[in-house]
């Protein structure tokens, strides 16, 4: 049977949303230095959602695209050309939202600003996608490895969550403000623990393929981990709202469950690198390089996750930077590193002699970058919140002049960051359009 | 079935009764609903996406200040000025009186529902937050 192209399209639009993301990052974080840059036509409230809608889809197409990829290599993708209707539908769909951005019409709530109605098109794309994977994967369910039940689980939450999303347009939760803030951050936080299933279920998948006999994704503890991830989804979203006057139960129940997630990926991938060959062709070099980045931001972002999920450290830290500096250092440095890595695997599939010395050599400037712009986060939470709790605050406006210099390093690490960036994903990207062609 | 299909179904079957907890009792009965006015404020919100740069409850964008009790620390008066000059860094959106009136009725509901930042919290020793009622 003739194998749909569409798969890699999904990758290739993927990096774009990267270098469209990066981009308005840049733009975003130049307008905290000086106030009115490109005001007159590009306006902050347009330039934040335009950020990051890149974001949220370099993750999900290049999370969707690999999925479908591996299940098309493995002769298991029943019906190839629903991935073609999808990749459409959500091709059109984001035309249509950043059009929609660039015109100044919003509508939605934060993260998802554009007109309610276009959640329409983005729910049929995921239906077509959770169909497809499930309808693909039904047959023996119960005895298949632990990415499958990540990859089938996590498409349908995804749906679940992203409904969750509007629940606030019903009559019954539209006059309740706290209901409705804590709802917006359970379908947001519930949402990420569902694209996470797709991600780690990519890693796992790339980790299994390089080390079959290592037992990843389908012993005993990957499924206990998995278990204990989708309790983490279900159940882990509250402590954003540690400090809104909703049901104290809801924020107890939080606490006690709060980012277990982490300790499921961090000890899946040492049990796996203890059993890996690392004598392998440069090739793999790179996809394990990119996996054992993933393994150290595991750690750091693990670190401060766990710092901020306690309230009392939460109380000081939310509302500032340090939850910025936790959200890109999760995206950038655990989900990036994973999604590249699955990128890498794919492209020396399709493209047995590509070079990847320069993306390796992107990778050792991309982690530096990170790291530095990260701590650059922490230090202009810190003074925020230091601001916030001061006995007699000055001004605003005051706090934001006196940050600028933190600013201004903030948007030179992020140009850097954006450089090592692409100089990791311009030759993956080139080697995806060959095989596009080929 | 196989074990773990069942824990499968048992995770969303407490999935489940957790949801219909939390849709029927994140607001405590307590606090206020917003009024028609404020429900055409908070549209107004919305439609220009202020949430990008303010926040509630320290949820939304950082180039701009917290909004949660903007309206008992600074007043009606002071939002509306606001409002019809715009700053350097926020636009001037020529929002209507009536439509101005309404985002100040929507701040003065939402500042009537706690506190934040909530400097009389009490820092319990097990690291709990105890947050202040309003």
């Amino acid at each position: 049977m003739m194998k749909s192209k569409a798969p890699l399209l999904f990758i290739i639009t993927a990096i774009a949303s990267l270098i469209t993301a990066i981009s308005f990052g840049i733009i975003a974080t130049l307008q905290y230095v000086q106030f009115d840059f490109l005001k007159p036509f590009l306006t902050f409230n347009k330039v934040r959602p335009m950020h990051v809608t890149g974001a949220l889809s370099w993750v999900l197409l290049s999370a969707i695209g690999g999925i479908y990829y591996y299940l098309q290599k493995d002769g298991l993708l029943k019906k190839q050309l629903l991935v073609s209707y999808h990749f459409i539908i959500f091709l059109l769909t984001g035309i249509g939202i950043y059009t929609c951005y660039a015109l100044g019409i919003f509508g939605g709530k934060e993260y998802l600003e554009f007109p309610p109605i276009l959640i329409i098109p983005i729910l049929i794309g995921w239906f077509l996608f959770a169909y497809n994977v499930i309808g693909s994967l039904l047959n023996g369910f119960t005895k298949r490895p632990v990415y499958f039940w990540m990859w089938c689980t996590g498409s349908v939450f995804m749906i679940y969550h992203l409904s969750e999303a509007y629940i606030w347009l019903t009559p019954y939760f539209k006059d309740k403000f706290l209901a409705n803030t804590a709802l917006q951050w359970k379908a947001g936080g519930s949402f990420v623990g569902s694209w996470n299933m797709l991600v780690y279920g990519t890693a796992t998948y790339v980790m299994a393929k390089l080390s079959p006999t290592s037992g990843v994704g389908t012993d005993k503890k990957s499924f206990f981990f998995y278990f204990l991830g989708l309790s983490n989804l279900m159940f882990g979203w509250a402590h954003h709202v540690y400090l809104i006057p909703i049901a104290p139960w809801i924020r107890y129940f939080a606490y006690l469950v709060s980012m277990t997630e982490w300790i499921l990926l961090i000890s899946i991938i040492y049990s796996w690198k203890k059993s890996l060959n690392f004598n392998s062709t440069i090739e793999n070099k790179v996809v394990i390089k990119f996996l054992s980045s993933t393994d150290k931001w595991v750690l750091i972002n693990l670190f401060v996750a766990l710092l901020i999920s306690i309230p009392a450290i939460n109380y000081y830290t939310h509302g500032t930077h340090v939850t910025v500096a936790h959200s890109m250092g999760t995206t950038i440095g655990i989900n990036t590193t994973i999604l590249l890595a699955s990128i890498a695997y794919i492209v020396q599939k399709e493209n047995p002699n590509f070079n990847f010395k320069l993306v390796l050599k992107g990778l050792t400037f991309f982690n530096i970058a990170l790291i530095l712009f990260l701590i650059t986060l922490l230090v202009a939470g810190a003074s925020r919140s230091q601001w916030m709790y001061a006995l007699e605050p000055s001004a605003f406006a005051a706090m934001q002049y006196k940050l600028k210099t933190v600013y201004l390093i903030m948007a030179i690490l992020g140009t850097l960051l954006t450089t090592t960036i692409l100089v990791m994903v311009l030759p993956l990207f080139k080697g995806l359009m060959k095989a596009l062609r080929g | 079935m196989s074990k773990k299909f069942l824990i499968l179904i048992v995770l969303i079957c407490f999935f489940g009764v957790y949801n219909y907890w939390v849709y029927t009792q994140s607001q405590p009965p307590t606090k206020p609903l917003l009024s028609t006015n404020a429900l055409q404020g908070q549209k107004l919100w919305q439609d220009n996406n202020c949430n990008s740069c303010h926040q509630f409850y320290g949820l939304g964008g950082y180039l701009g200040p917290d909004l949660t009790n903007v309206y008992s620390l600074k007043g009606g008066d002071f939002i509306n000025a606001m409002l019809n000059s715009g700053i350097s860094t926020m636009p001037l959106f020529h929002f209507s009186d009536l439509e101005k009136q309404n985002i100040i009725t929507f701040l003065k509901e939402i500042d009537s529902t706690g506190f934040y930042p909530d400097k009389k919290s009490i820092i319990h020793k097990n690291g709990w937050v105890e947050i202040s009622e309003k």
